[in-house]
């Protein structure tokens, strides 16, 4: 039986609660219940947004307050009914898997331009700026969620030894594909933002692609590995990945 | 033909009623920060409620109409004239070709929508023509509009023959309707300080004694940092009785959340998807619009209810609007 509280966010959202720490069985939980609804067209929700610990869903409190022939029946409350709705789910889905997420290659120029704060992160950890490279490019990294920005992952997985702290005053614009280290965390930002992350290095790779059927390229559950390339590399993977860049 | 911007106005863009399904790719949903507004002024034009129109921030465009339209401004109370002569808002208004609509400072509130019979030409992206500016995507080329920028303008899905009968015996630039929203449905923010009510957060309890009353009710000052992302407010700080460090999860429209420094900050149209800092209340849906019409400057106290009667007074105000479009929709086949 999966343990999960029901918890009320507003008058159209709830959230599914598997515990209180990250952690790789609540992970797949959360991975699992999502794709359901990912998958499953289910009357009267909207939408789900997993995060670490939490799925929350979205759902339309009129839609859930219509009665069979379509009128409006106010007297049982739509999160009562919601709750329902998703208790049968949740019994229906104990002893499935989730399935592995894909494999992603993200390749980076370390260092230079691009990495502007690479000496940085290898002073702070007495290594040299290949080490750190060979470092962060050895990892194994998971996608817990996906939040903050549109197409940024939250990534699980960077080892300690080139953890930094975020640089005391953020920078007003960084740009989009530049890889970061913050305390224990590693992302790539897939927009042009401001941002306080030690900057390494970046991916010519578009993590956000607004018309594409699936906007963000790296999904929860995913699995990413970084792979160190050549500035002409990058100049040649930019090119080749140019198809999806328009923004209007 | 379409509507031509002759001056922009301080903020405007056009929004619907928000980009869902792509939360889980950290979309954000942006969307109109007054639903009401925006909805009441697409049914008086009998669009759908979720077409888009155009946000309007503090001081309104001036738009010149290059072909007949029928338009509603609602919202704030935004000073507004067509050729020189004044126009009501909260109303139906059949404006002719050539007409220069102008709309000016705004007196009381803070947002009003203009709607268009048809809707504006543009393409949808991600299923909605709302504008995120951040991102640059949706609405007139994922920005606000400027000057020289032409609104296309879509086919209205109903032909509404009195007001064509209308046009052709009058002298005036525009026609506008002698009915409009009852004030009772539109008098939503004219409260000083306004109160808002709210349901508590998931982290209520983790915050001090003190921090609690205080927050439901010491007044805070919406400050001028605030935007279309969230209102960042000014008042008795509030602390919590351990940092504990909590795992970020999905917030929403009206989500309250306390930083480390203690100012409450309430998450509006183009919030982030997620977020990690604790959330000490949430703003009821039939409140939100009140909040959306408030200015930086202007103060607001915050009032617990149950989420029973939150989600009771949702349910009565979506009745209340149905049998305003039901009315509105037999007045303009009438």
């Amino acid at each position: 039986m999966l343990n999960y509280e029901l918890i009320p966010l507003n008058e159209n959202a709830l959230v599914i609660k598997f515990g209180e720490q990250i952690a790789l069985d609540i992970h797949q939980r959360v991975r699992q219940v999502s794709i359901y609804f990912m998958e499953n067209h289910v009357e009267g929700i909207i939408e789900v947004v997993p995060a670490y610990t939490t799925v929350t869903v979205y759902y339309d409190p009129l839609q859930l307050t219509k009665n069979t022939n379509r009128k409006w029946d106010v007297e049982v409350l739509p999160f009562e009914r919601v709750c329902t709705v998703l208790k049968n789910i949740l019994l229906s889905l104990e002893n499935a898997d989730a399935p592995k997420g894909k494999e992603v290659v993200i390749p980076v120029c370390y260092g230079g331009e691009f990495g502007p704060d690479l000496e940085e992160v290898a002073r702070r950890n007495q290594l040299t700026p290949e080490e750190v490279i060979d470092i962060h490019t050895n990892g194994h990294y998971l996608v817990y969620m996906i939040g903050f920005a549109p197409g940024f992952a939250y990534l699980g997985g960077m080892s300690e030894k080139i953890a930094t702290p975020r640089k005391d005053s953020p920078r007003l614009h960084i740009p989009a594909g530049s890889v970061g280290i913050a305390g224990m965390q590693t992302g790539v930002y897939p927009i042009e933002s401001p941002g306080g992350w030690q900057l390494i290095g970046r991916t010519p790779l578009q993590l956000f692609r607004p018309h594409h059927p699936q906007p963000s390229l790296l999904q929860t559950g995913d699995r990413i590995r970084f792979q160190a390339i050549t500035k002409e590399e990058y100049k040649q993977l930019q090119e080749e990945d140019n198809g999806d860049s328009r923004c209007s | 033909m379409g509507i031509r911007v002759v001056r922009s106005g301080l903020l405007t863009t056009i929004q619907d009623l928000g980009r869902f399904g792509f939360q889980k790719d950290g979309v954000v949903v942006s969307g109109a920060m007054d639903q009401i507004a925006h909805r009441i002024a697409n049914i008086l034009v009998g669009n759908e409620e979720s077409e888009g129109t155009l946000e309007m921030t503090l001081i309104g465009p001036t738009l010149t109409f290059e072909e007949d339209a029928l338009i509603a401004i609602c919202g704030g109370e935004f000073e507004a004239s067509i050729d020189g002569h004044e126009v009501p808002l909260w109303r139906p208004i059949f404006i002719k070709q050539g007409s220069v609509l102008t709309i000016g400072h705004c007196r009381v509130g803070c947002r009003a929508y203009l709607a268009v019979a048809g809707g504006f030409h543009i393409p949808e992206v991600m299923n909605s023509q709302s504008t995120y500016l951040l991102a640059r995507i949706g609405g007139f080329q994922g920005r606000a509009l400027q000057k020289g920028d032409m609104l296309l303008l879509r086919e209205p899905r109903r032909k509404h023959d009195s007001l064509l009968f209308h046009k052709k015996i009058t002298l005036l630039p525009f026609i506008a309707m002698n009915w409009g929203i009852s004030f009772e449905l539109r008098a939503y923010f004219y409260e000083t300080p306004k109160t808002i009510r709210v349901i508590r957060g998931a982290q209520f309890a983790d915050f001090t004694k003190q921090s609690q009353e205080h927050f439901l009710t010491q007044p805070y000052e919406v400050t001028p940092q605030s935007n279309r992302m969230g209102y960042c407010l000014d008042g008795p700080l509030l602390e919590r009785k351990q940092s504990t460090e909590m795992v970020s999860e999905a917030v929403t429209f009206g989500t309250v959340q306390v930083p480390a420094e203690g100012k409450p900050i309430v998450l509006m149209a183009d919030r982030q998807t997620t977020g990690g800092y604790p959330k000490i209340a949430q703003v009821i849906a039939v409140d939100l619009p009140i909040l959306a019409q408030t200015r930086p400057g202007e103060m607001v106290v915050f009032r617990d209810i149950s989420f029973e009667e939150a989600q009771q007074l949702y349910l009565q105000r979506e009745l209340e609007l149905n049998q305003c479009k039901k009315g509105i929709i037999s007045k303009m086949e009438g």
